[in-house]
């Protein structure tokens, strides 16, 4: 077994036991939300969704966050590892935004009445969810290993820089989101059974990221083992 | 005259005069700009909403399409017979290079832009007597930005296997602040709106133009370079 091969399947085991793990831990938080935290006075059991939403919110924005920060350590480094860690956070990422933008109109249907609304928060996760496919669409349409992490950095970066100015052309309408309950000046206005299990929830998220993410990576190691398998044998 | 300026103006030129020796591709890219105003034509209801009121957004849209064909053959130009590897192998600076690519893309979207502008007035029956300059400094601001990101994406897109689906999937979120922000001021200057009520989305605009030319300038290198 080459190098690769051995550190592809170290990777790849340690990031199923990881997401395993958060997997179980996830049924625990559904437990929690469904039997420990009270129910919303005004919202009634379509509050239960925010420990889903806000976690996988949280992950696909740290997500995108580590692309654009490791795209633009690529550029400057040129460290494979980087590249391949970009690759596999937005997918991870897309995975995340889908959990976000599904939850997400489950909950404002009876909330607000609309499934969808044009609002500033709304519009820039959106486009956020469409950036990173694209991002994807792209390396999957190139061969070339340096090319393409050449190209999807300059993309990762570009995209970074995208976000402030989506969100703030999008923010001059009027904005319906829910306003911050946790991260705020003040206290944070929640029961403390609503907080503990939100913030139990956002720990279980980003362990599942984690091992998400380290199985992706061991993943494209693996795929490099094949390559450079098929290349020694031509 | 800065060496790098000259340069970039040495590249643009070079593209400019290509492009008007066949002239096919400006061409066709203005017929298909006067198309997508006739077809809006026939998306709305004229009795029921007033050219005036869709007026920004169709002409803004129009732009967005015929950018986007555009650039898409900005760089497909440079791949037949491998032309890319010739003017790599110049004595360029790849700014220089990026500028010069830029500037010519900025002439084709802008001669697409002019062309569209006056048959807009023609099938909406808009009056731009008073807000003419006005659209015409919004276009150009709104403009640099979005080509600028456009000619780096348009590098890209060559190589990949599904060009002409790569672009427009890349670039269009990248087009969704400076649309906005031309679209709020369009309706405003046609409103006959006072320069205050615009000033932010001209900040921001501006902002775009100076973050996103400065950066793919930078940027450009990596795409070309092997």
């Amino acid at each position: 077994m080459t190098p690769t091969e051995a550190a592809a399947r170290t990777l790849t085991r340690r990031g199923l036991r990881i997401s395993v793990a958060a997997l179980a831990a996830l049924a625990g938080v559904y437990v929690l939300a469904l039997g420990y935290t009270p129910v919303e006075a005004r919202q009634g059991v379509a509050q239960k969704i925010f420990y889903l939403h806000v976690p996988a919110a949280w992950c696909a924005l740290m997500a995108f966050s580590l692309v654009g920060l490791t795209s633009a350590l690529y550029l400057w480094l040129h460290d494979p590892r980087l590249d391949r860690f970009a690759a596999a956070s937005a997918e991870v990422g897309v995975a995340f935004s889908a959990v976000m933008l599904t939850t997400g109109p489950i909950w404002a249907k009876p909330i607000w009445g609309t499934w969808w609304t044009w609002d500033a928060r709304l519009t820039l996760t959106l486009f956020l969810f469409f950036l990173f496919i694209g991002y994807l669409a792209l390396r999957a349409s190139l061969h070339d290993p340096q090319e393409r992490a050449r190209f999807s950095a300059v993309v990762g970066i570009l995209g970074m820089l995208l976000v402030p100015f989506i969100h703030l052309s999008v923010y001059l309408f009027r904005t319906l989101h829910p306003q911050p309950v946790v991260l705020k000046p003040s206290a944070p206005s929640l029961p403390p059974e609503m907080l503990r299990t939100l913030l139990i929830s956002m720990l279980v998220f980003t362990l599942l990221y984690l091992g998400l993410v380290t199985l992706r990576y061991g993943l494209a190691l693996a795929e490099e083992a094949r390559d450079e398998a098929a290349d020694a044998a031509r | 005259m800065p060496e790098s300026l000259r340069l970039a103006l040495a590249v643009a030129g070079k593209d400019i005069r290509a492009e008007l020796r066949s002239r096919t591709a400006l061409l066709s890219a203005v017929v298909f700009a006067a198309l997508v105003l006739v077809v809006f034509n026939f998306a709305r209801d004229p009795t029921a909403i007033a050219a005036a009121d869709l007026a920004p957004s169709v002409l803004w849209v129009t732009f967005a399409l015929a950018a986007m064909v555009a650039l898409n053959r900005a760089f497909t130009v440079e791949r037949e017979h491998g032309a890319i590897d010739g003017l790599l192998l110049a004595p360029v600076p790849r700014g220089a290079l990026f500028l010069g690519k830029l500037l010519a893309n900025l002439a084709f979207v802008g001669t697409v832009e002019a062309v569209t502008l006056p048959l807009f007035v023609l099938f909406f029956n808009v009056d731009l007597t008073a807000a003419l300059p006005g659209i015409i400094g919004v276009t150009a601001l709104a403009t640099v930005g979005f080509v600028s990101v456009g000619t780096v994406f348009s590098a890209m897109a060559v190589r990949t296997r599904f060009a002409e689906l790569m672009l427009p999937v890349l670039l269009l979120p990248f087009m969704v602040p400076p649309i906005i922000g031309a679209v709020q001021v369009t309706a405003r200057l046609l409103a006959g709106r006072p320069l205050s009520e615009m000033l932010g989305w001209l900040r921001l605009l501006a902002l775009y133009d100076v973050v996103f030319v400065t950066l793919c300038t930078m940027a450009f290198g990596a795409v070309v370079d092997e």
